[in-house]
């Protein structure tokens, strides 16, 4: 039983959409636990993907198309987690790109990238003004809020969103990571936000840090 | 042997090569800047000029509040350091005015203006009172379009706009925008698609493209930037943001100008081959 995981873990990794969607059928049907063929083929799947792409071996389409792979096989697994495992409380983020800005792809792969580690991520999209983060955190109670600019104008609008967290009086419930091409340690420093990593895999890894 | 004449319809002159190198999202700029290091930025001009730029440009964006200040500091530096026109890189109209009244070469450009109401209400005037040529973004209020259809649709209004006001065709530069192909695998053809449309519906208009975004996230990227040029260029784009210190890509660019019927007798290309700028 093992062994079919294992496989699926590999299509995942490969990026194989279809041949993933035949072998988790195949993990079920041999009676393999949902909660492992989640645990051990498909979320292990990503973190190796997750590093690979961190580490400059995976390219980016790379990465998409184990995305969508993973996305696919879950479809499948999803009805059959039942129970303790699907129930378990999973680490809550709230992620979006700031006011006046449209660049979403390093947004979705760190929400990709933390979805794939077992964290339910509420996604805010793009243009996000500060007023809908903190309605959001109102709403959602995350434990971290995560938001990316990819224009320097725009990073004002993350000191906005700090000043309208504290304003709020949420500020302290929540842990805030920021990120994106001319975001700085320093700038994170500046505007009182938590974090800032360089890149996905790190924002990953620093919500673990934090979390744990 | 008669020579034939040369098509009047082909486009005339060469590519116009801005120069992208001194740009703040640039690791080694933002240190300049930050060091405020003059000769770091003088020499990255220097060596843009000499490798065929017509335009520097200056980005100085990457420091929240000080852009103004910045952007004027790299007009100053620049210029001391080449008499080539300037390409004025910033989405804030607040600090192109600050550094426009500093830029010596006339006919400098701004880049850029887009259709959203305050951006294109306060860079217009300064495209007008400098004289400016100007990068026109098809971008407007919200998510900028990814079809070819919607990026020449919102740079058709932003053209029309611009005329309207008075702006020459001859001076707008339309950016249709260039997104990650290994994110859409669509994104590059609808941007090529998207120049050919507006060069088709604009006879005299210009279409420029920072090229670099095409490869984000892919290997061999100078590669796939260059291929993209080409590709552009078949459909009439006869600008780019570019670094001409890429000898490949400026080898690949001068020999698609002579594929593309845009230089005489394969004139320049030879020129350039003989005088060792073109890296077979």
């Amino acid at each position: 039983m093992s062994d079919i995981i294992a496989s699926l873990k590999d299509l995942v990794v490969r990026g194989k959409k279809n041949e993933a969607a035949v072998e988790v059928k195949r993990a079920l049907d041999a009676g393999c636990d949902p909660g492992a063929i989640m645990k051990d083929g498909l979320v292990s799947a990503m973190s190796v993907v997750g590093q690979k792409y961190s580490s400059g071996e995976y390219f980016l389409p790379q990465m998409m198309i184990a995305a969508r792979a993973m996305t696919t096989a879950l479809e499948i697994l999803k009805p059959h987690l039942a129970g303790p495992a699907a129930e378990q409380k999973k680490e809550k983020a709230v992620i979006g790109t700031v006011s006046g800005d449209f660049h979403d792809i390093g947004k979705n792969i760190v929400k990709m990238m933390l979805e794939s580690a077992g964290y339910e991520v509420v996604d805010l999209g793009v243009d996000v003004s500060a007023e809908s983060f903190v309605e959001a955190v109102r709403r959602e109670s995350p434990r971290f809020v995560l938001m990316s600019a990819l224009i320097t104008l725009t990073m004002e609008s993350m000191r906005r969103t700090v000043a309208a967290l504290e304003e709020a009086g949420v500020r302290s419930n929540v842990k805030i990571g920021i990120g994106g091409a001319p975001v700085t340690h320093k700038f994170a420093a500046e505007i009182g936000a938590d974090f800032y990593t360089e890149d996905a895999y790190g924002c990953v890894e620093t919500c673990k840090r934090l979390a744990a | 042997m008669t020579l034939p004449q040369a098509d009047e319809s082909a486009p005339a002159g060469g590519m116009l090569i801005v120069a992208e190198r001194i740009n703040a999202s640039r690791r080694a700029i933002r240190g300049a800047l930050e060091a405020m290091d003059a000769g770091a930025i003088q020499r990255e001009a220097t060596a843009q000029a000499a490798a065929g730029a017509h335009y520097i440009d200056v980005n100085a964006g990457t420091f929240p509040g000080r852009e103004a200040e910045l952007l004027c500091w790299l007009v100053d530096v620049v210029q001391a350091a080449t008499p080539l026109p300037l390409c004025l890189d910033c989405p804030d109209p607040a600090a192109l005015a600050a550094a426009l009244p500093r830029v010596k070469a006339p006919r400098p450009i701004i880049n850029s203006i887009n259709l959203e109401d305050d951006r294109f209400d306060r860079v217009l005037p300064l495209v007008r009172d400098f004289g400016a040529k100007v990068v026109a973004l098809a971008q407007g209020q919200g998510v900028p379009p990814t079809t070819a259809d919607g990026k020449a649709d919102l740079a058709a209004r932003l053209v029309e706009r611009l005329v309207a006001a008075g702006v020459p065709l001859d001076d707008i530069y339309v950016d249709p925008l260039v997104f990650p192909v290994g994110v859409d695998p669509r994104s590059a053809l609808a941007t090529i698609d998207a120049i050919g449309e507006i060069m088709h519906r604009f006879p005299g208009v210009h279409t420029i493209c920072g090229l670099t975004n095409v490869s984000h996230g892919l290997p061999a990227r100078a590669l796939v930037n260059r291929t993209f040029l080409v590709a552009a260029m078949g459909r009439g784009m006869d600008a780019a943001i570019i670094d001409p210190t890429d000898a490949h890509l400026m080898a690949a660019m001068r020999a698609a100008q002579a594929v593309l019927g845009r230089d005489e007798y394969c004139m320049a290309f030879i020129e350039e081959f003989m005088a060792g700028r073109v890296a077979a």
